[in-house]
């Protein structure tokens, strides 16, 4: 586990409670609660379909649960968009990385934000240039600013993704599989930004399914099987076996288990 | 990840000069169709126009009668009311809909302007034949009643889920048909004079004020080119040599001019010169000639044109519409309002069969009731022709405009040669598919998509 501790005692930065969500019958998300400390990194763990993807998107207004809450800073609150979501500085990096393939890194950067001149106008070189500032700190190979997204290999399109994501001054960020197309280092790039957000006091739940990345970066995991709840353990608490144990058998370690 | 050292050597060795410019290739290649279209009538009517043949294709081209001023002011005040409609149909194609019932659109608006001129406003309400309140109102409802019918398909598609495709294939019935009953299938006509000056030849600015439109627009190309630049280089970006912006200055500038002096070029009739002079209560001084200058509508459609291209680069609407032709769900999670989106872009299309019913119905002098038939196929084709991806997320308003130049140019310069009519559509299919293909090719070849 990386850094500092952080402090688990006053209010969490998110709570989500007793969230459920069914497509069609299915129980994508079913009963589950976890929260978020500010400064701290959940990592939410499962097989694929286990309904981790689901789960965030709740939060981040792309669904509506059909049942529970959520509360932000201890408020309740109701996120029924994306725009809601972006209102309480919630930014996320989704798992297919939501980005318009016929417009260039700086249009996807600031989309639903663009930079305006005094006119109203949108500022493509202001933005270009944010852009450049922006990826010269997270990717400095990065060069094809003028070209299409779609032009631009799987781990260009994450760095843009991720670049939107932290861009904003984000206080809660989610990110669904943010190194899945990710070299060696570049993911050691994402890794070192994770650590670095969580520094200024950021709350980052991390969809991963890397362990090792797990016991690295994360504070806490959060472990679902088939839309349920496994537990939530202390990452500091268990080995990776005990995790991998939880995502296999869905329950939680024995001296755990209390 | 790219390799900088690598990657950037070999692109500066290669630039060449159309690189430099920074000209779009596939506009250049349109550009040359059209040219080749001009060039090939022109030497074909001039062959058609010689008493007998010769083998020197010089003397063909002196002798053409495609590009001479008549012919040339005759298509552009065609060509206005598809193009207008075909800029909106850029934005609804790009957003991956489709709208089938512009012509029928363009047929109810005429209709309703149409009853106005005729018996509602000067008769119903009392105003009198000719009172100036009768054109602007009429044009009003015209547009208003477009913008409502266009947004109405848009709900229908955005917020009710039905596909456009059946939405305006249903309204491609409704609407032409609700306008018959609203004329009772009457012709429309006389209508308002003014009204009438919006149609092409009634209504024209004359040389001198044709010029000082011309020679405004040219300052203005020029200034946006600077602008662009200026704003480049604040922000320390790479800018072209200043040769090559004086060379695309120079293209546009005389783009304009020459298309202003074939339309001054064109002399007024004697007999219809005469017929203004007396209108005016003056006397025609003797030998008096005069050009007919800009038309109205054509000026119309070069604001329309600048407009819509403002909105498409630099407005967050155009940018909207981009985004969520290229991933609707990505531009919904970015926050936007897809729907809304939707029932905008609409409404904007139906905002443009009104101006084109406008125009249109100007251009004929009265409102009959098969006014605009057929014209979805043509402003699709021209959006289309013009490089717009049925697929969305890509399309221009220059692309269109220039598109819907084509087909006016193809058909008028088949007609001038005498193609029978069943074959100039073969001939119009055949363009529309061979122009995406080459589109797909071209796409293929540069690795887009
Ligand atoms: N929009 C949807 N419509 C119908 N079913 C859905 C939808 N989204 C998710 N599901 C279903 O909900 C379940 C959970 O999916 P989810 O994407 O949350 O899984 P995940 O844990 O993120 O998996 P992965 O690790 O593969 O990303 C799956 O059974 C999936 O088929
Ligand atoms: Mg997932």
């Amino acid at each position: 586990m990386a850094g500092i501790a952080p402090n688990r005692e006053g209010t969490p930065l998110v709570e989500m409670r007793d969230i459920s969500i069914s497509f069609g019958g299915i129980k994508a998300v079913d009963h589950v609660s976890v929260d978020l400390y500010p400064g701290e990194v959940v990592g939410l763990l499962g097989h694929n379909g286990a309904g981790k993807s689901t789960l965030i998107k709740c939060l981040s207004g792309a669904y509506q649960a059909d049942a529970g809450e959520i509360l932000i800073e201890g408020q309740p609150v109701q996120i029924r968009n994306p725009r809601d979501a972006r209102a309480y500085n919630i930014e996320t990096i989704y798992q297919t990385l939501a980005l318009a393939d016929n417009l260039d890194a700086a249009s996807n950067l600031f989309l639903g934000r663009e930079l305006v001149t005094a006119t109203g106008l949108v500022d493509d070189s202001a933005m270009e240039a944010e852009t450049r500032k922006i990826m010269g700190r997270l990717n400095p190979n990065f060069r094809k600013f003028k070209e299409p997204v779609s032009a631009l290999s799987g781990g260009q399109r994450q760095s843009v993704a991720i670049a939107r994501a932290v861009y904003f001054n984000a206080k809660i960020l989610i990110m669904d599989e943010p190194t899945a197309a990710l070299g060696p280092h570049e993911t050691q790039m994402v890794a070192e930004l994770i650590q670095e957000l969580k520094a200024q006091g950021l709350g980052i739940f991390l969809i991963e399914h890397d362990i090792h990345n797990v016991m690295k970066l994360c504070d806490r995991a959060s472990v679902m099987k088939n839309g349920q709840l496994v537990g939530t353990v202390n990452v500091d608490e268990v080995t990776d076996d005990d995790i991998l144990g939880m995502i296999i058998l869905g329950k939680k370690p024995a001296h755990l288990a209390a | 990840m790219t390799k900088p050292a690598q990657d950037a050597a070999p692109r500066v060795a290669r630039r060449g000069l159309l690189q430099t410019l920074e000209i779009d290739t596939r506009l250049l290649g349109m550009i040359g169709a059209f040219l080749v279209i001009c060039i090939a009538f022109q030497g074909w009517t001039g062959i058609r126009a010689m008493a007998e043949f010769t083998l020197n294709p010089f003397a063909w081209l002196a002798n053409g009668r495609f590009l001479i001023p008549q012919n040339v002011f005759n298509i552009t005040i065609q060509m206005v009311s598809v193009a207008i409609m075909a800029t909106g149909m850029v934005f609804v194609i790009v957003t991956r809909n489709i709208d089938l019932s512009v012509g029928a659109m363009l047929c109810l608006c005429s209709a309703l302007m149409g009853i106005l001129q005729v018996t509602i406003l000067p008769k119903t309400l009392g105003l009198g034949i000719g009172h100036p309140a009768i054109a602007p109102l009429a044009m009003l409802a015209g547009l208003a009643l477009g913008t409502a019918v266009g947004a109405f398909t848009g709900w229908l598609v955005g917020y009710q889920g039905i596909p456009a495709f059946i939405v305006t294939l249903g309204g491609l019935l409704i609407w032409r048909n609700l306008g018959w009953y609203m004329t009772s299938g009457q012709t429309q006509g006389p209508l308002d004079s003014t009204f009438i000056l919006f149609g092409g030849a009634e209504g024209t600015l004359g040389p001198i004020w044709s010029w000082v439109v011309g020679l405004i627009a040219s300052a203005l190309a020029v200034l946006g080119l600077m602008q662009a630049r200026k704003a480049k280089e604040r922000h320390g970006f790479p800018v072209k040599p200043l040769w090559a912006e004086g060379v695309l200055a120079g293209i546009a500038c005389a783009a304009i001019l020459g298309l202003i002096a074939l339309l001054n070029a064109y002399e007024i009739p004697a007999g219809k010169l005469k017929r203004l002079f007396e209108a005016r209560g003056e006397a025609m001084p003797d030998g008096y000639t005069t050009g007919f200058g800009l038309p109205f509508s054509v000026l119309i459609l070069a604001l329309v044109a600048i407009a819509m291209t403002v909105v498409a680069k630099r407005t967050r609407f155009g940018r909207y519409i981009f985004a969520t032709g290229g991933n609707p769900d990505a531009a919904e999670l970015s926050g936007i309002n897809t729907r809304l989106l939707t029932v905008k872009v609409f409404a904007l299309m139906g905002f443009l069969c009104g101006l084109s019913a406008i125009i249109a119905q100007a251009r004929l002098q009265n409102h009959t009731n098969d006014i605009g038939t057929l014209d979805e196929l043509r402003v699709i084709a021209a959006a289309v022709i013009g490089g717009t991806a049925l697929a969305g997320g890509i399309g221009t308003i220059h692309g269109a405009i220039l598109g819907a130049l084509i087909m006016q140019s193809l058909q008028s310069g088949m007609a001038m040669v005498g193609v029978d009519s069943p074959f100039q559509n073969i001939v119009v299919g055949i363009v529309l598919a061979l122009a995406v293909w080459i589109d797909i090719q071209y796409r293929k070849r540069k690795g887009i998509r």
